[in-house]
């Protein structure tokens, strides 16, 4: 390979290059500048984003030798030393970066612009971050970071003040907008995620996937694959030394499939080699002899008999009954009698799509040996210790030999907690004796990864005049795919939030969980209920109109409150904010019309020119936390230093969702420490507890309570030195400001750690919270924790010539218990927002008869800046009694409403019902014009 | 990149780039900004790569876009983003500003061209249709021969099938009379989030406007035909109609009469572009006349 001269960040590098690489390849992997992230290398999420002489190119298709003798500014180019680009401090101070995946693409594209225009709008934001992908923020605090950043930048103020939603009276800590912790390492782009460590020696990994859905496997010849120069390992199921199946509730999931194949990402064989290109190239050499079998490819079919059986022996372990994973019921009263004495009933059937969490980071992990013997597994889990009994498990191998070292997490919203390349990794690696990464590229993420249910609804529910429900009859297919991820826990949370938030004496559903040839599903943000939440909204809509009912008031006069009991029987005692979360909307709703001299009462529909308007309402609720009786724990270690600062720990992961910050700030708040001097380390499984899976909105629950409650026993602990010290009773001492004090003196808190330690006490003390006990469903009482609540409105515009649709406005109330961090809580309502709004406008992951047709992302359109809505965001405090601080769970509610919201608006803006999602302007079209 | 490859040519004239392509004899291939080359192309057409490949992005005297006597010339080195933000695009040829100004977002603007636009040869490219409505041609390099222009439709053989083999073929550059006195252009496209990521349709026009009259009107539509398509027809109908709405409307049959509206899986359905091609006419065709308009 020739050696170049690059000039990156005024600086010239030699660099040895081929014809074929890509500036991408150059800056992070021969210059290890890895500030710069790879989502698709198709040129479609733009978060590679780097400058050539100024102008925003894509590294990842941008050629490396055209580069050459251009100068190079990266995002590790920004910073002075410790002073941030303006850019990058706007960033950490809004909020802005959440994952941080995508972070320098923004900024990257932020600067170009901002170098150009001191003052851009809004519009020129749009403009130019059209094509730079964000999947966390919602992009409100970006646009509101540029614009501070370009005044900064042009000598205004360099102090940027998100404008945040209005929160009770907070605390020292808690209740305050507080940066991420891993904020600034996130914009300057030093943050590690997994595919940025490079190891001595270290091979690649590549996965020959099968390709069809479901057939018998005759041969694997692997011989042209070993015989490629550069392969050092090829291995398939007779190479599996522990058991060759995994999965997170039944295992079921080969490691490497030998008799059969269930979907077209099955994994046949895995090869390492010197190069990612030539173990793909290997990998496209092994051959596989296939015996076809006949294909299910929907959850409907699948249940028929003489369906073909995806598991023809049902897996160990398993309720599964043929095709049938799991079918889970709910029974409330006598909903026959019901239905039949109510003055109205709609029925209706609906339909979801599977969808795609899209996160920008692909999966990537790897594996080594490390000198004491022992497997290290570096990947962005979200569920280490479930990865760490599952690697171990495969390579048959005790627990304690495997080491899960969490990477940062480029977002994962339930896509990042089934296995992965992690067990292929650490195969391959126990093969060759070397480390061996295994980056998924863009089309392998979508080819195998668990995907959101496609869920099919038929449903009826019967209202009286006054417009009370009376009852919900509805029956629900959800599409597993070929093996069980978490299908059994997400198809129960959308059975029992089947419902939807209201009081309805007489409810009955019946759901199926079931295998089909189809990509496996799995946790989506929403778990479920972001589909139910479509269905029930869009029927009870239909129920306003036939009762000439304001939606809204139908909604108010149905809503769980306070000694309403739920559809599995659970009486509500407290924390049922949707009430309030109603109201909060009316009155903001309200005040949106009088600005444009109309009023409640006015019709909600109108037109301009050729685009009708139409305002959609609905709301949600979710649980938080396991429940169901599952035993929901997390254990925390905090360990005090005598420099005054303490570390959190806790295997728990950070998806982008904040979770570092809530621990902190619990830590910080309980030992009166300033929030700089609270750190979190996160999932080392040999370093940190088991904190638990990343799932159903539970860890600033689960995971906080934790924190406090070590916290607390930290603080007594140190209580009783600092009182030796003080020569007062322990009940006198105070922690605050980083000092411990009685009314007279204080010492500080960095003293009463050395004295301890000199004392030979422990300065490190760990504890486990376990969240108060849940019922099965079926067996009434508390089947959850809590609940979190939201409702929503939306303004849609939909184009009369072409059918398309825009989502222009979501006034959104959320009740999240306790706001533990307006800032980060912001973040998670318009992410949620934006999220929700693809899966009802853009997203649609196409498979057909098994076969996927989205393999890259110019096929899967997540939202970009221009689709984003304006949010109106206001926060509800409903408290959770057994919450920290009250706090419930952020993380999903925010994601489920704006679907109906969406769809009811449309069908007020045009008079269609949407029963199919993702919405189709085509369809729209056809049906107006019908 | 095909790990194929084993050369990156970065020539600076067009002489060196006509050399090297002689030199290679049909085993390199000129790209431009490779948005659509290092996409799509060296993916999915399988195949042999090429040993090399020949960037003209930076050629001497071709990388703007400039005034030649009568003509609006653009060369292979020029941007999307050049483009739009050239004066006399912008003056003279709004269609082609505002196809150009669609494509993809702004790095994707910052490195791709027109000429790769036209040699990728779909039948509904935005910079494509607008330089097929403004009667644009191209220029064609051989090694070893005369520059020769040709107009743009003969540039087409089918769906993805360019006249211009890339590789012994330069596409040097485009040019076109720009919009004049009492004439105006423009370009509508709509597009769908799901499935395939191209349009559902697009269309550009160019019109001449007389005493309220329709002096003359260039209509370019896809994919509506194998390659892009002029609408000979409705061009030919709307020919000394009055510049109004009414005229738009009565034009529409002729339009969906001469075109081929297919269903394509992912992409749309027949009866769905039926519906949205009067659409992009009305808008199209009402903005070039507000323009001719403006332009008297
Ligand atoms: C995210 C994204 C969005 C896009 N959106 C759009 C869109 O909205 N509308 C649209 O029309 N297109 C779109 N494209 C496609 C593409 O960007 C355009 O077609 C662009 O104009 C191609 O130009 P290029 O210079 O990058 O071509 P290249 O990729 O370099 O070349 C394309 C083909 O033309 C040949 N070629 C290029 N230049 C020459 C030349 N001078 N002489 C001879 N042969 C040549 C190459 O060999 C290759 O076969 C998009 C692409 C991406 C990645
Ligand atoms: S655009 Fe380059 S990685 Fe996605
Ligand atoms: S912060 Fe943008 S993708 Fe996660």
């Amino acid at each position: 390979m020739p050696i170049v001269n690059f000039n990156v960040n005024g600086q010239t590098h030699p660099v040895e290059v081929a014809a074929s690489d890509f500036l991408a390849t150059v800056l992070r992997e021969r210059l290890g500048l890895t500030g710069t992230k790879i989502g698709c290398n198709e040129a479609e999420c733009g978060i590679c984003t780097v400058l050539v002489d100024g102008t925003p190119v894509n590294s990842c298709i941008y050629p490396a030798l055209k580069a050459a003798g251009r100068a190079i500014t990266t995002i590790e180019g920004l910073a002075n030393g410790e002073k941030l680009h303006p850019l990058q401090q706007a960033f950490v101070e809004h909020g802005a970066t959440q994952c941080g995946f995508c972070t320098s693409g923004l900024i990257m594209n932020g600067k170009a612009l901002i170098d150009h225009n001191p003052d851009p709008s809004v519009d020129d934001i749009k403009h130019a971050l059209k094509d730079t992908l964000c999947r966390c923020t919602g992009y409100a605090s970006v646009i509101h970071a540029i614009q501070d950043a370009a005044r900064a930048q042009a000598g205004g103020p360099r102090t940027f003040t998100p404008s945040l939603p209005e929160t009770i009276e907070p605390l020292n800590v808690i209740g305050r907008p507080l940066p991420r912790p891993d904020a600034v390492a996130k914009v300057t782009g030093a943050a590690k995620y997994s595919d940025d460590f490079q190891f001595e020696g270290m091979l690649y990994g590549a996965t020959k996937r099968a390709g069809v859905p479901h057939a018998r496997i005759l041969k694997i010849d692997t011989t042209r694959a070993r015989a490629v120069p550069g392969v050092r390992a090829v291995l398939t199921h007779a190479d599996v030394p522990g058991k060759n199946l995994h999965g997170l509730v039944v295992a079921d999931w080969p490691v490497l499939c030998g008799d059969k194949v269930r979907y077209a990402g099955d994994a046949i064989a895995i090869v390492a080699a010197d190069t990612s290109a030539i173990a793909h190239a290997a990998a496209d050499l092994i051959e596989v002899t296939y015996e076809p079998l006949p294909v299910v490819d929907n959850p409907v079919d699948a249940l028929k008999p003489g369906a073909p059986l995806v598991h023809e022996v049902p897996p160990v372990g398993s309720h599964v009954h043929g095709n049938e994973l799991k079918h889970i019921f709910v029974n409330k009263g006598d909903v026959d009698a019901g239905l039949r004495e109510s003055d109205v009933v709609v029925s209706g059937e609906y339909q979801t799509a599977t969808t795609e969490h899209a996160f920008l980071e692909p999966e990537c992990s790897i594996a080594r040996i490390t000198p004491d013997g022992r497997y290290e597994v570096i990947v962005g889990s979200q569920i280490p210790y479930s990865d760490r009994k599952q690697v171990a498990d495969a390579l048959g191998i005790p627990e304690k030999q495997v080491r899960i070292k969490g990477a940062l997490i480029g977002g994962g919203f339930g896509g990042k907690e089934d296995i992965t390349g992690q067990i292929h990794a650490a195969l391959l690696a126990r093969a060759t004796g070397r480390p061996v990464k295994i980056l998924y590229r863009r089309d392998e993420s979508l080819l195998v990864h668990p995907k959101r249910h496609a869920v099919r609804f038929v449903l009826s529910i019967g209202a009286m005049k006054d417009g009370r429900i009376n009852a919900l009859k509805v029956e629900l297919w959800g599409d597993g795919g070929a093996y069980a991820s978490l299908s059994d826990k997400v198809m129960t949370r959308a059975a029992t939030h089947a419902s939807g938030p209201y009081d309805i004496p007489h409810v009955k559903i019946d759901c199926h969980a079931v295998y089909t040839n189809n990509v496996p599903c799995g946790a989506f943000r929403g778990f479920g209920v972001t589909q139910s939440a479509f269905a029930v909204e869009s029927v009870l809509d239909e129920i306003a109109r036939q009762l000439g009912m304001d939606p809204i008031a139908l909604r108010e006069k149905n809503a769980l409150r306070v000694g309403s009991t739920t559809n599995t029987g659970a009486l509500i005692r407290e924390g049922a904010g949707l009430l309030k979360c109603i109201n909060r909307v009316r009155e903001a709703f309200a005040r949106d019309l009088a600005a444009h001299g109309r009023d409640l009462n006015s019709p909600r529909h109108w037109v301009e020119g050729n685009k009708a308007y139409g305002w959609g309402f609905a709301t949600a609720y979710k649980n938080t936390g396991l429940g169901g009786g599952a035993h929901d724990k997390s254990e925390v270690e905090i360990e005090a230093y005598e420099d005054g600062s303490v570390e959190a720990r806790c295997s728990a992961a950070e998806i982008g969702q904040g979770l570092p910050g809530v621990m902190a700030a619990i830590a910080a708040e309980e030992l009166g420490l300033p929030f700089e001097k609270a750190r979190v380390l996160l999932s080392d499984t040999d370093l940190t507890p088991d904190g638990g899976p990343t799932t159903a909105s539970r860890q600033t629950f689960v995971t906080g309570n934790a924190t406090r409650m070590t916290a607390i026993k930290l603080r007594k602990h140190l209580a009783e030195v600092a009182a030796e010290m003080l020569d007062v009773t322990p009940e006198a001492v105070r922690f605050a400001d980083g000092r411990v004090s009685d009314d007279r003196r204080s010492v500080s808190f960095g003293e009463v750690v050395a004295q301890a330690k000199r004392e030979g006490r422990d300065t490190r003390l760990s504890n486990e919270y376990e969240a108060p006990e849940t019922r099965p469903l079926g067996t009434g009482g508390d089947m959850h924790v809590a609940f979190s609540y939201a409702a929503q409105a939306a303004l849609v515009e939909v184009n009369l010539d072409t059918g398309e649709v825009a989502c222009k406005k979501v006034i959104s109330a959320t009740d999240v218990g306790r706001a533990l961090n307006p800032l980060a809580l912001q973040g998670q309502v318009e992410g949620g927002i934006v999220m929700c709004l693809g899966n009802a406008l853009t997203e649609e992951y196409i498979i057909e008869k098994g076969v996927p047709f989205t393999n890259k992302f110019a096929r899967y359109k997540m939202p970009n800046i221009k689709q984003m809505p304006e949010i109106v965001n206001l926060v509800v405090e409903d408290p959770a009694a057994a919450g920290p601080y009250g706090a419930k769970g952020v993380g999903e509610i925010s994601s489920i409403p704006t679907t109906p919201a969406i769809t009811n608006a449309i069908r007020e803006a045009i008079g269609v019902r949407v029963t199919r999602l993702p919405v189709d302007q085509e369809q729209l079209l056809l049906a107006r014009s019908a | 990149m095909p790990i194929g490859i084993q050369d990156y040519h970065t020539p600076a004239t067009l002489d060196e780039a006509l050399d090297l392509l002689g030199r290679y004899n049909g085993s390199s291939r000129v790209v431009g900004g490779g948005t659509d080359y290092f996409v799509d192309d060296a993916r999915e057409s399988g195949g042999q790569p090429p040993h090399a490949l020949i960037d003209v992005t930076g050629l001497q005297g071709w990388q703007e876009v400039r005034r030649e006597g009568d003509h609006i010339v653009i060369g292979c080195g020029a941007t999307h983003t050049r483009i739009v933000a050239s004066p006399l695009v912008q003056q003279g040829a709004a269609a082609l500003m505002e196809s150009c100004g669609l494509i993809g977002g702004p790095q994707v603007r910052n490195v791709g061209t027109l000429m790769g636009n036209i040699a990728h040869a779909l039948p509904a490219a935005d910079g494509t249709l607008s330089l097929l409505a403004l009667d644009g041609e191209v220029a064609v390099a051989t090694p070893g021969q005369a520059l020769a222009w040709m107009p743009l439709a003969q540039a087409f053989r089918g769906p993805g099938k360019s006249a211009i083999d890339s590789t012994r073929q330069i596409l040097v550059a485009a040019r076109f009379r720009p919009t004049g006195r009492s004439e105006g252009s423009a370009f509508a496209r709509v597009m769908r989030p799901q499935g395939v990521a191209l349009p559902i349709a697009g269309l550009a026009c160019r019109v001449a406007v007389q005493n309220g009259t329709i002096e003359r009107a260039a209509i370019a539509a896809g994919p509506v035909a194998p390659t892009p398509f002029r609408a000979a027809r409705t061009e030919a109908f709307l020919r000394g109609k009055p510049a109004s709405a009414d005229s738009l409307t009565e034009a529409i049959p002729v339009l969906l009469g001469e075109c081929t509206l297919r269903t394509s899986p992912h992409r749309a359905s027949a009866e769905y572009r039926r519906e949205v091609l009067p659409a992009l006419l009305r808008e199209a065709m009402t903005r070039a006349l507000e323009r001719a308009a403006r332009a008297a």
